[in-house]
């Protein structure tokens, strides 16, 4: 998403992205970015919080009016609301899951071949 | 390490995930040293807006071929779909619509002045390993459908 803000905007159209992956656009480079500190899955917000979603894309929309360089990022002040220590946990590598990860690795490249092997890849 | 309040470092997890998984050439993220930057010349009560997601109008799998879509702003679909897609399914979940595409919130806006309107459409682009297929096939694509649908402001949401 972070190519397609760079590319729309070098086309004329003003953007905002509304997410929570803060380092990969960030080091991507984007015009405006309003970040919230949630896990990946709910970028407007936490489920059934629909005040906090509707002020979430509000201040996203303000960005565009207020944003007067390149690269501006806002945070917004929401913490979310969850039973796991979820920072941690995603993508986590641990002695429980190292060996099916790698599993995993062999299958997908595996499925990955078959795929090509019978043309059902996207070439251009 | 803590559950700090710091970011997640998704950069840093990928690669170990996929290190993990037998792959051995760490994917190279997109960067660049300059930003285009395009000001907004006119009230946002006067702009139409365009809507874009990573999340897909239909279930597929993460090794199913993905190709730009799009979908009814006006009678949206009731769910979007992550499943082929890199998010947190531990902590949190899809099931709130609102969550990751906030169509009533921005009809709302539209209804109370705050923005010109809604394109008829939104759109899908697809999540790809490839930087040279976004930007030379979809980003394109986008911006094309993004020009017959008159917007002059986009809403970028990645899920």
């Amino acid at each position: 998403m972070s190519l397609l803000s760079r590319y729309l905007e070098g086309a004329g159209i003003p953007t905002v992205i509304l997410g929570s992956a803060w380092d990969i656009v960030e080091y991507c480079g984007v015009p405006r970015f309003l970040y919230t500190d949630f896990p990946l899955g709910n970028p407007c917000g936490q489920p059934g919080d629909s005040s906090m979603q509707a002020d979430i894309v509000a201040r996203a929309l303000s960005l565009l009016e207020t944003a007067t360089a390149p690269g501006r990022i806002v945070e917004t002040p929401y913490v979310f609301t969850g039973t796991t220590p979820w920072r941690d946990r995603y993508l986590e590598i641990n002695d429980e899951n190292r060996e099916m990860l790698r599993q995993k690795g062999e299958a997908r490249r595996a499925e990955r071949a078959r795929l090509r092997a019978e043309g059902k890849v996207r070439t251009e | 390490m803590k559950d700090t309040n710091l970011p997640v470092p998704y950069m840093e997890r990928t690669r170990q995930f996929y290190e993990a998984q037998g792959f051995t050439k760490a994917y190279a993220w997109a960067h660049f040293d300059d930003i285009p930057f395009t000001p907004l010349e006119k009230p946002l009560a006067d702009c139409r807006l365009g809507y874009v997601t990573t999340a897909s109008t239909y279930a597929r799998a993460a090794t199913d071929a993905r190709f730009v879509d799009s979908g009814s702003m006006s009678s949206p679909p009731e769910r979007l779909y992550g499943d082929d897609l890199s998010w947190d399914r531990e902590a949190t979940h899809m099931n709130d619509r609102s969550s990751y595409f906030p169509v009533g919130y921005l009809n709302a806006m539209v209804a109370d002045g705050r923005v010109g309107g809604l394109a008829d459409r939104f759109h899908c682009i697809p999540t790809e390993y490839s930087q040279r297929r976004t930007l030379e096939s979809d980003a394109p694509e986008i911006l094309r459908r993004l020009n017959e649908d008159q917007i002059d402001i986009a809403l970028l949401v990645p899920l």
